[in-house]
């Protein structure tokens, strides 16, 4: 647009700078009088980056006197070119609302109302309560006798709102206190994603990023609605679709992304595996595949082992009665020296690609079709245009989100897609990959910092009883090949982890007490600590208090009234927000007699994101700074000085009384003060001595360069391995970078390498190294993600630095994982080693022409008083209910519920539905109804629409309604939450609830109370 | 030089960047609504809303058609509601950037006179002052070399904003592009505004008042004519 970016920020390197306008032109007369006094003339302006969806738009923000006077994109911001949509559009409103929450609140036990108190009050409090119940709960050994040195009674909720050195400092206040039950938005958005994406390719993280969509030649969006909920993805989108790409999008209803796309196909809630099925079998029967790369790259030749069948919608190796598959009866075959046994020429039939023939061989388009609801010329449709991709010079993206996520089978949707993408050859090439776009604001940041009960920072297992060494653990953890060819880079799991207690501990770790092993608290095996556990385990009493920061549980997870009652029945309660919400405020929800809530409650007002500094990470992994633009609205603190005086005052108490297992807090190597750029570093770790590493002498106190300088004699530290190389003595804090270079190219992929920072080590493709051929050519010339040219390797950072496959020293190119290649057959899941279509836990069918199985046989499924699941095929409840939201409005919406502009455009509860369906229920567009499932009701607008239309499965007509989730009570007239009638059933690797399907029936009203009707 | 808005519906994705960031820029009060079966909101431009995305849904055959429609004034090359102005120096044309400017005079203005004589029924009223209230383009910040709040909140490419033949330049390869996937696509009256939209469809599938003219490519001088004649009638006539 010829307005380009002025160029002095770059310059000087920091993100605040006066502004200065230079007026154009001419006298304007009356025009000049009208438009006088541009209102940013003179302002600060700092770079801040937006609280909501994991584009990680880069803001300005402009301040006057302290005070944020606007708020627009920042034109430099390569995936969004400076705009940015109504949600990042309102922050200025957001910023400086009177709504915010400006003043420490308490409320007493059976109290109607909250008290100002001061922040020392409340601190001091907050510590006793913590330390009390610490000291009362705590438990050196479990029910065997094996150490394990928790704490049950206690949770941590939340909070993917912060920034990484926020999580950094979180995480270890919450293992030092020993607690398990620790849990955050990352569990509910994207926690299938992480094992999903890993079992293919070994990490779990987006493989390409935004700005690549722009090269694919097919975009299959499926499970993602990304025009309303990561609206940047869009214009990358465009790109594609204006370059020749067929863009399809497959969903439920037809949306804001569906208008925009060349074709949409719905598809009944709930079965993704069912069509993506039928595109493996469609690119296996047609020989649609990338045969070089999937015998080459691929576990395809892979011989699985005797054991190994599936019948009937079963796989081997299942135990009834603990309702567990054991999965040894997965395992490969492997010859006398370990190395698994390999068919080069794809006869065997127990070649992987031969067992995954035969798995998919019912998916026939009959089947398929009559399951899914999607017509065959749809089917067809959509696997022809994506499966002409599966040629070198092609490539097409997948992109999904909480459509794939939130089902009984969410790892499983995930996986399929990356068997198909290995099938194509499009992981690691430019315009290809799997696009899971992560929800919250630095949810991609706080998984890697782990604020999840089962990982400890960098994704190492936490612990379980059965390691009571630092020995056993990392014999257990750190995976073994025979294969001199496999990176298998996991071997290096003892460097980080050790650095990792070294960062925690300080020089209280020593190799002699295996560096503070035995105070990193220990889970009992095969224990689930996510959110279902945590509010039926709260529900029937078992936990006592706990934390909740930047969180809104009582809107947010399923079977609302059971959460909401089982909050009820805590002792005490720390909340740190933004703004009140239907979990600060649950004590005094209607119908509720607050004299009987007997919670304490501490609710800590926190700084919104351009009121403090520090890094977050966006889905495509880049690892961003936003400045402090202003100091933080009245009295409101940000969350990491709030976490570290919590942790300093409880240690106070501890060093002062002593107690209960002190040691994990009083031996902590712990910040003083919070210090967003000093936990930064500590991230990217520190030689803790002088250290040589080949000719390379390092000092002590000085910053690691990178992790494969992290060393497993506690020799350095790192809180986190992955983010290792982002903070350097040379070049000191990369996600500061705002260098918009490239080389020519770079610049054909859209590649900008020198802006910010991208775990690991830069690389901004993963798995680029399947985009060459085995002598390092790549596949596609003209869209080169990397090559090797003169001996060494040009593009992209390589993934993993070795010489290409077929030369001397040549390695494979997955790294992650232990066998080199990416795993289309991929044993280490807990419901399979392929996708196998189930029903949801709540279905219309009443058979499963796929099988004699249902359900998937190892979903969570959490038994209560309260937990009632409709029986398949109900009468009572015979349509779909489907929820999600929309752009205006962001998760429970707390936030944008505040924002005037985003409240006036989306108002108030609704139901998306058919002209049939209103029709059968003599429903008209704009009148309230009710929606209830047998665990509660909620009341809506009915929005009639042309948009959702009726499915005919299995030659029956079946309905599906959708509905927003972010309106709550707390917000006047808006309705209240949906998830009062979701599930409380979860995927059985990592629980994520199943929001996405269950049965609901529709009833016409009068009344519509929650409405202000 | 004369500016343009440029406005290419086939790529905005309703994201309501623009509708927000227009009351942002402006510190505009939300004004109250109901949910009323639709997605568009407010129902229609008001004192406070001078960017309004209008939704629009049709099911051709089994084809579902969901179109978008960023409204706003556009700054008429020569504005009818200028020439039904009574009230001197109230409604001015900025002859530098082509925006047209309702001043503080224009509280002496009757709404209606100029309201009807606005093919587009973009003025509206603020009750308070009385003044008469509409998109500005941003003319602050224009003058600043910013650009409008609206385009640049826009990262799909839907709004452009630029010298008037680059933006006429662009809107016609804009319209040649779309046109293999669009044969029914078209410009709304480009020769007499500075705020052309390219439409996928007929323009009434997008909003009563998306163009002037029956046609759909009312000349300057037929608009003039209509200047003073009841214009929500025609409207009527375009939306059959």
């Amino acid at each position: 647009m010829g307005l380009s970016r002025r160029g002095f920020l770059k310059l000087t390197g920091v993100g605040v700078a006066g502004l200065t306008l230079g007026r154009f032109g001419i006298e304007l007369g009356p025009v000049s009088v009208y438009a006088a006094g541009l209102k940013i003339e003179g302002a600060k302006e700092s770079i801040s980056i937006c609280p909501f969806c994991s584009c990680g738009c880069n803001l300005l923000v402009h301040s006057k006197a302290g005070k944020i006077i606007n708020v627009e994109g920042d034109p430099d911001f390569p995936i969004s070119g400076g705009g940015l949509c109504s949600k990042g559009a309102s922050l200025k409103s957001l910023h400086t609302s009177p709504n915010r929450l400006t003043k420490p609140l308490y409320r007493a036990p059976g109290s109607t109302e909250w008290v100002e108190k001061d922040w020392d009050w409340m601190m001091e409090r907050i510590a006793r309560r913590i330390k009390d119940q610490r000291d009362q709960d705590f438990m050196r050994k479990n029910a065997s006798g094996a150490e394990v040195n928790r704490l049950e009674s206690v949770f941590h909720l939340g909070s993917s709102q912060v920034s990484n050195e926020e999580a950094a400092v979180l995480h270890q206040m919450v293992r030092a206190f020993g607690i398990v039950h620790f849990d955050h938005q990352a569990r509910i958005c994207h926690s299938p994603s992480v094992p999903g994406l890993a079992e293919c390719f070994g990490r779990g993280a987006m493989t390409n990023h935004y700005n690549d969509i722009a090269n694919a030649d097919a975009v299959l969006i499926m499970g993602s609605n990304c025009a309303e909920h990561h609206p940047m993805t869009f214009k990358w989108v465009i790109h594609a679709k204006e370059k020749g790409a067929y863009v399809m999008h497959v969903d439920p209803k037809f949306s804001r992304t569906s208008a925009r796309c060349h074709l949409h196909v719905p598809i009944r809630s709930g079965t993704d595996i069912a069509m993506l099925g039928g595109m493996v079998k469609y690119i296996l029967d047609n020989k649609k595949y990338f045969s070089d790369y999937v015998l080459d790259y691929t576990n395809a030749s892979f011989l699985v082992g005797e054991k190994y069948s599936f019948k009937d919608g079963m796989f081997a190796g299942f135990d009834a009665a603990k309702g567990k598959y054991d999965k040894s009866a997965w395992a490969f075959e492997k010859d006398e020296k370990g190395l698994v046994k390999r068919d080069q020429t794809l006869q065997h039939p127990r070649c992987v690609i031969n067992v995954l023939k035969n798995h998919y061989d019912r998916y026939d388009l009959d089947t398929v079709s009559s399951v899914t609801g999607v017509s065959k010329e749809h089917l067809l449709k959509v696997y022809e245009e994506f499966c002409a991709t599966g040629r070198p010079d092609k490539a097409g993206v997948f992109i999904y989100a909480l459509g794939w996520t939130q089902h009984s089978v969410g790892v499983q949707n995930i996986r399929l897609s990356g068997i198909i993408q290995q099938l194509l050859g499009n992981i690691g090439v430019a315009g290809g990959g799997i696009a899971a776009l992560r929800g919250e604001p630095n949810v991609q940041g706080t998984t890697d910092h782990a604020l999840l009960y089962g990982y400890l920072p960098g994704y190492h297992n936490t612990p379980t009883a059965n390691y009571q060494s630092l020995d056993e653990y990392l014999k257990a953890y750190t995976p073994k090949t025979a294969d001199p060819m496999s990176v298998n880079w996991w071997q290096n799991r003892p460097k980080y982890l050790i650095s990792l207690l070294k960062s925690w501990y300080g020089e209280n770790a020593t190799q002699e007490n295996g560096f503070g092993y035995s105070w990193v608290p220990k889970m009992d095996p095969g224990v689930d600590y996510s959110h279902l556990y945590i509010f039926d385990r709260m529900y029937k009493g078992q936990i006592k208090g706990g934390l909740c920061f930047g969180h809104n549980p009582c809107q947010s997870i399923p079977n609302t009234h059971k959460v909401r009652k089982a909050w009820d029945k805590l002792d005490w309660l720390v909340i740190g927000e933004v703004f009140h919400n239907e979990t600060t405020d649950n004590w005094k929800r209607p119908g509720i007699d607050p004299k009987k809530i007997k919670t304490e409650i501490f609710l800590l007002p926190s700084a919104y994101r351009a009121e403090k500094e520090g890094t977050i990470s966006n889905s495509g992994r880049w690892h961003m700074w936003h400045y402090k633009a202003v100091e933080p609205l009245g009295k409101s603190r940000n969350m990491g000085e709030m976490f570290v005086e919590i942790m300093n005052r409880v240690r106070a108490l501890y060093a002062k009384e002593g107690g209960a297992f002190p040691e994990p807090i009083t031996k902590a190597n712990y910040p003083a003060k919070f210090d967003a750029e000093a936990v930064a570093k500590s991230i990217n770790g520190f030689f803790t001595r002088d250290t040589k590493i080949g000719d390379k002498e390092y000092k002590k106190g000085q910053l690691v360069p990178g992790f494969p300088n992290l060393q497993a004699d506690g020799s350095t530290s790192s809180l986190n391995w992955l983010y290792c190389g982002g903070y350097t003595e040379k070049d000191g804090n990369l996600a500061k970078r705002r260098d918009l270079t490239q080389t020519p190219m770079q610049a054909k992929i859209h590649l900008y390498p020198k802006f910010a920072w991208a775990w690991p080590m830069d690389r901004r493709v993963l798995y680029n190294r399947a985009s060459v051929d085995k002598n390092g050519n790549p596949f596609n010339p003209d869209k080169a993600v990397i090559a090797w040219q003169d001996g060494k390797w040009v593009g992209d950072v390589p993934d993993g630095g070795y010489p290409p496959m077929a030369m001397e020293g040549g390695k494979y190119p997955f790294i992650m994982t232990i066998e080199g290649h990416a795993q289309l057959f991929g044993p280490g899941r807990e419901d399979g080693p392929f996708p196998e279509h189930y029903e949801p836990a709540e279905t219309p069918l009443t058979v499963n022409p796929f099988s004699g199985q249902m359900h998937n046989p190892v979903m969570k499924v959490i038994k209560s008083d309260m937990d009632q699941l409709a029986k398949n095929g109900d009468p009572r409840f015979p349509i779909v209910l489907t929820t999600y939201n929309l752009t205006e409005h962001w998760c429970s919406g707390s936030e944008t519920r505040n924002g005037p502009a985003l409240l006036e455009a989306e108002p108030q509860q609704y139901v998306e539905m058919s002209p049939q369906l209103a029709a059968e229920k003599g429903i008209k567009n704009g009148e309230v109804v009710i929606i209830e499932s047998l665990r509660g009701k909620t009341e809506a607008v009915a929005m009639v629409t042309v948009r959702i239309k009726p499915f005919t499965i299995m030659g029956k007509t079946i309905h599906l309604v959708g509905m927003p989730f972010c309106f709550g009570w707390t917000t006047p007239n808006c309705g209240d939450s949906t998830n009062r009638v979701t599930v409380s059933i979860g995927d059985p690797n990592v629980s994520i609830p199943e929001y996405k399907a269950c049965l609901v029936n529709i009833l016409r009203t009068t009344s519509g109370s929650e409405l202000g009707a | 030089m004369p500016k343009a808005i440029f406005i290419d519906t086939t790529r905005c994705t309703a994201c309501r960047g623009c509708q927000v960031a227009c009351k942002e820029w402006k510190n505009f009060p939300a004004v109250p609504t109901k949910q009323r079966g639709t997605h568009q909101n407010p129902p229609d431009l008001t004192h406070y809303n001078f960017k309004l995305v209008r939704f629009s849904e049709h099911l051709e055959g089994d084809v579902v058609q969901w179109y978008f429609f960023p409204d706003q004034c556009r700054h008429c090359l020569e504005p009818p509601c200028k020439e039904a102005s009574t009230v001197d120096g109230a409604i001015i044309r900025d002859d530098a950037t082509g925006a047209v400017i309702y001043t503080e005079k224009s509280s002496k203005e009757d709404l209606e006179t100029v309201r009807s004589a606005c093919p587009y029924n973009i003025p509206r009223q603020d009750p308070v002052t009385k003044r008469l209230v509409k998109c500005d383009m941003c003319i602050d910040r224009v003058r600043a070399n910013l650009l409008p709040m609206c385009v640049k909140s826009c990262a799909m490419g839907a709004m452009n904003f630029g010298n008037r033949e680059d933006m006429l330049k662009l809107a016609g390869e804009r319209l040649e592009a779309v046109k293999k996937e669009f044969p029914k696509a078209s410009l709304l009256n480009q020769d007499d505004v500075s705020v052309i939209y390219l439409v996928a469809d007929l323009p009434a599938k997008y909003h009563e008042f998306a163009v002037a003219g029956v046609s759909g490519s009312m000349t300057r001088k037929q608009m003039l004519a209509r200047i003073f004649a009841p214009v929500r009638k025609i409207g009527q006539q375009v939306r059959g």
